[in-house]
Parts: structure tokens; sequence; C-alpha cells
């Protein structure tokens, strides 16, 4: 298999992880669930760095995100497939 | 590994098969180090200058220089003198000089450290004053090195070593693979007979409810869950001004693509494997007393505090994994780093002792990670200096509860 460019970790989460440095916007994606090593395929809408989350779906503002099959936090923006996800679009419901 | 960087992800055939051995000093208490440093410990703050005065004159010799020391009290004093007395006891040292500015907490130390049966002479500095105090722990420090440097190390089992882990720097890239390889370790290390030891206490918070169940049996996931639900409540909500974004998760973290404390919290349990319950809750810097198996120690998430900490509960090496390159050492105890990040491989190569970047490429499995990282805790309990060592960080921070009296 060539390198992924998106590795997400559960089936059940709605983001995923850039992988590789210097990912471009409108890249389509190889992307790695890694619980079942199954892959799809996924357009980046901008450039992301490496480390960075990539939406898998649309997700609505205030819903929650999934990572890990896991929830880590909440949006407080509306987010579309393929755009980043971070601290100005997700914030946690901890502290 | 030859070169940082150029790992490629095969273990050199040690993990894994029967030979999981490596050569240590066995202690007078019957534990195992893996080095053999004669430590020159201040009591206190006043006395650093003394004691970095005998390491300048003794060649060899490790001065461990600190903040603390004066008018503590309470809980605060206890954990100090569990830290200060744990670190002389752990068997990666021989011996111990102490100095402290008076008399009778200086022998306090020298007491708790005396039990292991390790030679320890402590000097108080009042009604001596510094160049007389240097010069007598001078020749007693002269007189430890030389006899710590004919100790022969003997073969021992890998079940005989005590390993910790704390990841710092964390990103994005330690919860998918960096992380993972610690709990692989554990996975098949602790069913060897080693005692294990995580911590990290605010940095649970979003995956409590996973860490509790990881308990070996429910009255220590209680224990656990009543020690996180302190610190939460007692320290953060008592004093946190905001979300805690850039302290928890760190600008660190959040440069590297974590975003909230959950998300960090899931990658930071990650090292804990899949197989693995910990078997009891200690304080920081406490001992373990249950014997072998996996612990969790009450701590700070900042690497140098914990660290420092897990240390003096006698863990003699330390596996910590790094996504945006954490530099951190410790002055007695070897910290092995593991990263999977490629950007900090390929930038920050000379901090990293096992690079498991090839995860992230879908080139190297975790298991095989894993069997990477005994290979190289083997290494350095043998005696490869690791990346920390080689580079002389020796970050020692002691934990301080609340202000000095």
């Amino acid at each position: 298999m060539t390198a992924p460019h998106l590795l997400v970790h559960n089936k059940k989460d709605t983001v995923g992880v850039v992988v590789v440095e210097g990912l471009k916007a409108g890249t389509n994606m190889t992307c790695v669930v890694t619980a079942n090593n199954s892959s799809f395929r996924l357009k980046s809408k901008m450039a992301v760095p490496i480390g960075h989350k990539i939406a898998l779906v649309d997700i609505k503002k205030g819903d929650t995100v999934m990572k890990y099959g896991q929830d880590i936090g909440k949006t407080v923006a509306d987010i579309k497939k393929g755009e980043h996800v971070h601290v100005h679009n997700l914030k946690t419901k901890r502290w | 590994m030859a070169r940082n960087g150029k790992h490629n992800g095969k273990s050199r055939g040690r993990s894994g098969k029967s030979n999981m051995r490596f050569s240590g000093w066995r202690r007078e208490n019957g534990r195992v180090g893996v080095r053999n440093h004669v430590v020159i410990l201040p009591l206190d703050d006043l006395s650093n200058s003394a004691c970095e005065s005998v390491a300048h004159n003794i060649k060899g010799t490790l001065a461990i220089p600190h903040a603390y020391g004066r008018l503590q009290f309470g809980e605060d004093l206890e954990t100090f003198f569990r830290t200060l007395i744990g670190t002389g006891a752990n068997p990666n040292v021989a011996a111990v000089v102490v100095i402290g500015i008076e008399d009778g907490w200086t022998k306090r130390v020298v007491d708790g450290i005396k039990k292991t049966g390790k030679p320890v002479t402590g000097f108080g500095i009042e009604g001596t004053g510094d160049i007389m105090t240097v010069a007598k722990a001078s020749r007693v420090a002269k007189d430890y090195l030389q006899w710590a440097s004919e100790l022969k190390k003997e073969d021992c089992d890998i079940s005989e070593l005590w390993v910790s882990t704390k990841c710092g720097e964390s990103d994005t890239t330690t919860g998918l693979a960096s992380c993972p390889t610690v709990g692989n370790m554990y996975d098949k290390l602790i069913p060897k007979g080693i005692y294990g030891v995580f911590g990290e206490t605010s940095e649970i918070t979003g995956a409590e409810h996973l860490a509790r169940a990881r308990a070996a049996e429910p009255k220590i996931g209680e224990k656990w869950y009543k020690v996180w639900k302190a610190y939460e409540d007692e320290v953060i909500q008592a004093h946190k001004t905001d979300d805690l974004s850039e302290s928890q998760p760190t600008k660190g973290n959040i440069a590297g693509g974590l975003t909230t404390i959950e998300e960090k919290a899931l990658g930071n349990l990650e090292k804990i494997g899949r197989r693995c319950s910990y078997i009891d809750v200690l304080e920081p810097a406490e001992a373990p007393k249950k014997g072998p198996g996996l612990y969790y120690m009450d701590t700070s998430s900042a690497a140098a505090e914990c660290v420092t900490l897990m240390a003096a509960a006698g863990y003699a090496v330390h596996t910590f994994p790094t996504g945006q390159g954490n530099v951190i050492g410790n002055p007695i105890v070897p910290v092995i780093k593991i990263s999977g990040n490629p950007r900090t491989i390929r930038t920050m190569s000379e901090h990293v002792d096992v690079d498991v970047s090839g995860i992230l490429r879908r080139e190297m499995t975790i298991p095989e990670a894993g069997d990477a990282l005994i290979d190289m805790v083997l290494r350095t309990a043998d005696g490869r200096l690791t990346a920390a060592e080689a580079l002389g960080h020796r970050e020692y921070s002691l934990t301080k509860l609340y202000r000095s009296a």
C-alpha cells in the first residue's frame, strides 16, 4: 500500500489525522482506519499541516466530534467534510 | 539503531525471544540499577553551591541542584522528603553525599537513604561554612566514587527492570504511534514480571471512564477516581481562569494538532496498551508495594516533575513518547525518547532514540515498534547512553503542592 495521507483511529470517528508534511488543498487523500486497516478516499478542502485533523463528514455547530471512537469535544462552528478541524472550530467540554 | 531516523522498524531479534537479559549493578537491598552514579544531593536550595563545588572537585560525581527544601510543611514536606530520599535510594545510584544548611533534616534524608544499605554521609553547613564542608564532603565523595568504580555488573533477567512512562510535547502522532508503542511494550513485559508506572492526573481528563475501568479490581479503580476527582475539583476548578488552552493542552500540543484535553488524554492512555491493568495507585514518589505489575502514580503532567517523581519511586529506565520533540532527561534515570512524527525525526533527530514514524506510513506495525522499544530498553539498561544523556539533559524538578510557610 502507498503511504496514507490521513489516519483514522476508529470507524466511528468523524475526524482523521494528516500524517504527511505539506498536504495541499484539493488532494485526493488515501485514508486508512487503523483499527481494521480499511481504506477510503477523501478530498482535502484546504492545506492542513501534519498532525492536524480533517473532518470526515459535515459536522454541525454544537455537535460532538469523535476520535478514538470517543468524545473529544464540541464544535463552535459548522465544519464541512474535508475541512481543517482545530481550536478555531472545536472546544473542550471539560474546562 | 546505527543512526537516528534510519531505523527500519525491525527488531534486532532479542525481544520476543528468551534472551531478554541485561547486565546491571545489584545493590545492597537486592534491586538492580542500570547506572552507577555517585550523587551529591543538596537538602535545600542553599546547599546547591556546596554540592556543585564537590562535584566540580570530584570528577564523575553528580550534583543534583534543586529549588526547594526550606520551610515546607505538611503533605508538601512529606512529598519533598519522599522525593529526595527516593532519589538517593534509586538503584541507579551507588552512593550519596547529602549536604544541607543544617544537620536535622540532612540526617532525615541520610537515614532514609541508609535503609537501602548503600553508602551515604551527610554534612551540615551551619557552624562549618561552605569551604570546610566542601573539603570534608569532597574526601567522602572521592572514596565513594573510587569504590563505585570497582563495582561489577551482573547478568539479570528483564523482570528485574522497573520501567516508567510519561509522554511529552504530545501531538496527534503520539496517540497513533509512540504511545501505543509503549503500550505494546507493557503488554509484553508486564507479564514477564517487570514493574511499570504511568501517571499525569490532569491529562487523563476526558478518558477518566477508560482509566477507571483499567484498574485490576473495582476498589483500585475507585481509589484512582478519587485521586483524579480531587485534582479536578481542588486544583483545576478552584484555580482555572479559562479552559486551560495553551496550558493543558500546551501551546506545543496545539501546534502539533491536538485541540482538546479529551483528545490529548485518549492519546496519553494508549501508553498502557490493550491488556495491562494497574494494581495500585501511588502517591507522588511513593515506592510500589504490591509486587510486580503496572501502577498509577498521582503526578503532574509536566515532564520533569513527573519523571523526577517516578525515579524517586525506584524506577530505573524511563520510556518517553514525544510528538513535537520534548528534550527532557533526568540526572539518574535514562530517558528513552520515542517519536512517530516524521517532521520531528527530520528536524530534531539528535533527541530521538526510537523512530516509529514507519507506523504512520504503514511500514511498521505497533507490535514491531514495541519490539524495537524493548530492544532499546535492554540496550539502554546494558549501558547505551540515551540521546538525553548524551546531550546532558539532567532535569530534576521537585513537585510543590503549595507555598512554603
